[in-house]
């Protein structure tokens, strides 16, 4: 694993993650960029996923179940060189393919259209049934935010995934601790992931979500694991690699206007 | 003979199952009541039973769609529809998955379980997503006819489904066209549009009528959505005086849909049968009666406009 290289990827991302968020004038930077280095690994040392096969279901799948991260998965995409990295300044825009959230029917790469808290995680299990049907050795990837697990459907599916014991299932909880109102452990405590998980039936594993060697050796053992679902309980700083914008819940769903857009470029240009 | 709609829908599950190695069959802890189950022991490896998870149930059929599959997802028509409107709203139709709703225990004809189960806004309120197409089939002959359409066609749907046993309404050998309406009997002056089990009690009302001189033209709408629009239009100019007879709030189903084709086509007085406000716990032939819409009180209630 090439860390020097990740790291590269990541910076572009998050400096394109700014420019998607700031162009837009709307979005969410803060879950984005706190996600991005988890979404590095996974793109590029993990899943299958190329320009080539992106418009394919014969390879591994994932689902930002925390859709509102779209400018990160986007720019994941353009790093990937499945969209032109031009066209994330069309994000938000009228007509555009870069929805606020996802759409699966406007971009290969896009494995299912999300936004609505919760709603995606039920989708990858479904995904993950039917893989098994197919006897497809690919794999489900599911990125969900730790706020987004108040919702019961992340429960609901916690707890179909477990007890059909789907191995082929992974999901990553991005856990920076904010959601729009605050603190989660003040607004309502979803935490601790790892315990609930474990008692519906999921095996977990606790990563610090900005070490690539970490989340590397997270998605190899998940893959070891068998008869049960994996969870990796990823800890991350939201707004990771913007000075202003880490872990301040503000930056959670606001566009930088165009000074504090340089300042934010140029923190991330200095990393 | 006297079939329930539910009861159709479980042996024409049955035979798709075994045809089609894409179809898999979900069900939410109901599976022996809505008969998804009858379908499912046919490849019982193509059968989930989700528990009583119905979002889940939907996010999990929209995840099989995504992967190349046809489920089948069943409930009572309450939860299948009002508690994952949003579900089937954001991840089913919006991305315009193949998911196949089916709700039985729809109406007040669920009977005794009482209000909280008897769903009377499901179609108003799957009729009102984009791109969903929303069936509500009258007999068991209508009912396999519609199983067997929308499992061959791509797209999500919802099929709404009784628990009672009702009367045939077709003939074995009945070729349906599911797109279009069915005029049951034709008369002059006077046309109901009707759906589900109010095919049945407005043809008794129809036969109680005709006693009296009074022909009147009874229509059988089972697409709600698309809508036969040139048909319901057609039936709308024949007639002066339009009645529509649903096991529903009048607010949003049947007779809306007909009054928004009569504004937009041709605009006549309609009168709309159907609940006005909440059922309560009886047996089911009971509350039909109770609100007047079994065959006699579908007719004292058109006899009453007359």
């Amino acid at each position: 694993m090439d860390i020097a290289a990740l790291r590269k990827h990541a910076k572009n991302i998050r400096i394109n993650i700014i420019k998607e968020v700031s162009n837009a004038k709307s979005g969410h930077p803060g879950g984005s960029l706190g996600a991005a280095d988890i979404l590095t690994v996974l793109y590029f040392e993990v899943m299958d996923i190329t320009a080539e096969n992106a418009g394919s279901m014969d390879r591994d799948r994932f689902v930002l179940s925390k859709g509102h991260a779209s400018p990160l998965l986007y720019a994941i995409l353009a790093e990937k060189g499945i969209i032109p990295e031009s066209e994330l300044l069309t994000f938000r825009k009228l007509h555009t393919r870069l929805q606020g959230h996802p759409d699966m029917n406007e971009l290969d790469g896009i494995d299912m259209s999300t936004g609505s808290l919760g709603q995606g995680f039920s989708a990858a299990v479904g995904m993950a049934l039917a893989n098994r049907l197919d006897h497809s050795e690919h794999r489900i990837y599911c990125l969900a935010g730790d706020g987004e697990c108040e919702e019961g459907q992340i429960w609901e599916a916690a707890m179909a995934a477990g007890h059909y014991k789907l191995d082929n299932l992974c999901l990553i909880i991005d856990e920076n601790g904010l959601q729009i109102d605050g603190k989660t452990e003040d607004v309502i405590s979803p935490a601790p992931f790892e315990a609930k998980f474990e008692a519906f039936g999921w095996h977990t594993i606790s990563v610090d979500g900005h070490d690539y060697q970490q989340l590397k050796n997270a998605f190899d053992e998940a893959k070891t694991i068998k008869g049960r679902p994996t969870c990796i309980v990823a800890k991350t700083i939201k707004g990771k690699g913007v000075s202003y914008m880490e872990n301040v819940a503000d930056w959670h769903g606001k566009a930088p206007g165009a000074e504090l857009t340089e300042k934010a470029l140029r923190d991330l240009e200095e990393n | 003979m006297a079939k329930a709609t539910r009861e159709a829908y479980g042996e024409e599950l049955a035979k798709l199952v075994k045809e089609n190695p894409k179809i898999v069959v979900l069900d939410a802890d109901l599976a022996g009541s809505t008969k998804s189950a009858v379908g499912g022991k046919e490849a019982p490896e193509r059968f989930f039973d989700m528990g009583i998870a119905e979002a889940n149930m939907i996010g999990v059929a929209a995840g099989f769609a995504a992967s190349g599959y046809i489920p089948f997802a069943s409930s009572f028509a309450m939860f299948c529809t009002g508690r994952v409107w949003e579900q089937v709203r954001n991840s089913v139709a919006y991305p315009g998955l193949n998911v196949k709703i089916v709700g039985s225990h729809s109406g007040i004809s669920v009977g005794e379980d009482g209000v909280t189960h008897q769903a009377i806004e499901d179609i108003a309120i799957m009729r009102a997503i984009t791109g969903l197409r929303v069936y509500v089939p009258c007999d068991q002959y209508e009912t396999k006819a519609v199983i067997d359409y929308v499992a061959e066609n791509d797209g999500p749907c919802y099929v709404r489904l009784g628990r009672s046993a009702v009367d045939d309404v077709f003939t074995p050998d009945k070729k349906f066209d599911i797109t279009k309406i069915n005029i049951l009997k034709s008369g002059a002056k006077i046309a109901v549009f009707c759906c589900g089990l109010m095919v049945q009690s407005t043809l008794k009302a129809a036969e109680m009528l005709k006693e009296e001189g009074i022909d009147i033209t009874v229509v059988d709408v089972c697409a709600i959505k698309p809508a036969d629009e040139e048909g319901i239009a057609r039936v709308l100019e024949d007639h002066e005086t339009i009645f529509t007879v649903e096991e529903h709030s009048v607010l949003g189903g049947l007779g809306s849909l007909v009054c928004e084709i009569a504004a937009d086509r041709c605009p006549r007085k309609i009168h709309r049968i159907g609940m006005y406000g909440f059922g309560e716990s009886a047996d089911w032939k009971t509350l039909l009666k109770e609100y007047n819409l079994d065959g006699e009180g579908v007719y004292n209630q058109i006899k009453g406009y007359l």
